[in-house]
């Protein structure tokens, strides 16, 4: 139980550090950060439903007004703006990510890991950031995903990075990979 | 950790903070629903009215916070002067901005404090549930007390790369960054293990 809230919470924390690494923007202005690789990280090492909790707690002090988000943003305006459907697609994504890391349990972790992100943490997330774009901009799927695709390249490089790293985790923390306990 | 209420002390502040944030669930509803341009000019000058009630500095601020949006503003109204509907545009922009300003606003009126007694509060039927809430409350100070103790080694180990390395720091400094993350959260929950733990 202990183990479980400290490294939900450090994950949560790892979100929101991972967010002080200096973002570039690119089209029309949705940031590119690092973020999104912590949410796969979240996933991929802690599995799918403490990885979903991770995201939930620090969307939670998103909203409560804390500036966790990169760039220092934060606070309810967040969920009101046009990228609120990409934080609703996070705990999904990481959950995802979770349970294809779960699925893939018999390829070797750091395959297995690149993989599980690019199915939660791009196919999956890139639904939900497509709807909400399309319900606060007022656009079809299509202008959507059109207005989205060119950052689809960053977050494949992320999706390598986080199998990567979860590989690494695997070899250090073996104990530490919930995702395949 | 810096919260984003604001420090300029409006009536607002000593509202109850489920109130604002029902007022808020409401508004944006209207908001949704309404299809007039000239409704959402006058919500639109009813938010900057509540903004400017409090008097410029803090109304600076809020306008400073809703400055991010600027890309989403010229992206859609300029795609709607390009397809022949500006009124539309202007009533996606009007209610964009109108939305978010009036959460900021909650958000810059209300502590955190406050906020945590609403979370408590929904948190009820859980605990009805038999649902260990205290774990919540936990799991949100130790994220409080984590990130800048993580960001504090990010900083060394970016420094350590530097005095090692002529290359710039990539992506190399997330694993270890992360294997410190997994060993502080284990010494963390031994410590809380030894202090009677969170059952």
């Amino acid at each position: 139980m202990e183990r479980s809230v400290t490294l939900i919470a450090m994950f949560a924390a790892l979100i929101a550090a991972l967010g002080l690494i200096p973002q570039f923007t690119l089209a029309f202005g949705v940031p590119i950060t690092a973020q999104t690789l912590g949410v796969m990280l979240c996933g991929t090492v802690l599995g799918a439903w403490r990885g979903t909790l991770a995201v939930l707690l620090f969307l939670a002090l998103v909203a409560l007004g804390l500036p966790l988000l990169a760039g220092g943003r934060g606070g309810l305006g967040v969920f009101t703006s046009p990228t609120v459907g990409f934080l609703i697609g996070w705990p999904i994504a990481a959950f995802a990510a979770g349970l294809f890391m779960h699925l893939f349990r018999q390829i070797p972790v750091g395959l297995a890991a690149g993989i599980a992100s690019v199915l939660g943490g791009i196919v999956v997330l890139y639904v939900f950031g497509i709807a909400g774009l399309m319900v606060v901009l007022d656009k079809t799927a299509l202008e959507a995903t059109a207005l989205v695709s060119a950052f689809i390249p960053g977050d494949l490089i992320k999706a390598v990075l986080a199998g990567f790293i979860t590989q690494g985790l695997a070899r250090a923390r073996p104990d530490a990979l919930l995702s395949r306990a | 950790m810096i919260s984003l209420t604001s420090p300029v002390k409006t009536r607002a502040h000593s509202w109850p903070a489920g109130l604002k944030l029902g007022a808020l669930c409401l508004a944006t509803m209207a908001l949704f629903a309404a299809g007039d341009i000239a409704w959402h000019l006058g919500f639109a000058a009813f938010a900057v009215l509540l903004y400017a009630l409090p008097g410029s500095l803090f109304m600076r601020e809020g306008l400073r916070r809703l400055w991010a949006l600027w890309p989403f503003v010229v992206l859609v109204v300029g795609w709607h002067l390009l397809t022949d509907d500006v009124t539309k545009g202007a009533v996606i922009a009007l209610r964009m901005l109108t939305a978010v300003g009036l959460a900021n606003l909650v958000t810059m009126t209300t502590t955190l404090r406050d906020m945590m007694g609403v979370v408590r509060w929904l948190l009820t039927p859980l605990r009805w549930l038999g649902v260990n809430t205290g774990a919540i409350e936990i799991a949100v100070a130790l994220v409080i007390r984590f990130t800048p103790v993580l960001a504090e080694k990010g900083q060394m180990l970016a420094m350590a790369w530097r005095a090692r390395s002529p290359r710039s720091v990539r992506w190399h400094i997330i694993a270890p960054f992360a294997v410190l993350a997994i060993d502080d959260a284990d010494h963390v929950a031994e410590a809380l293990r030894a202090r009677g733990g969170l059952a």
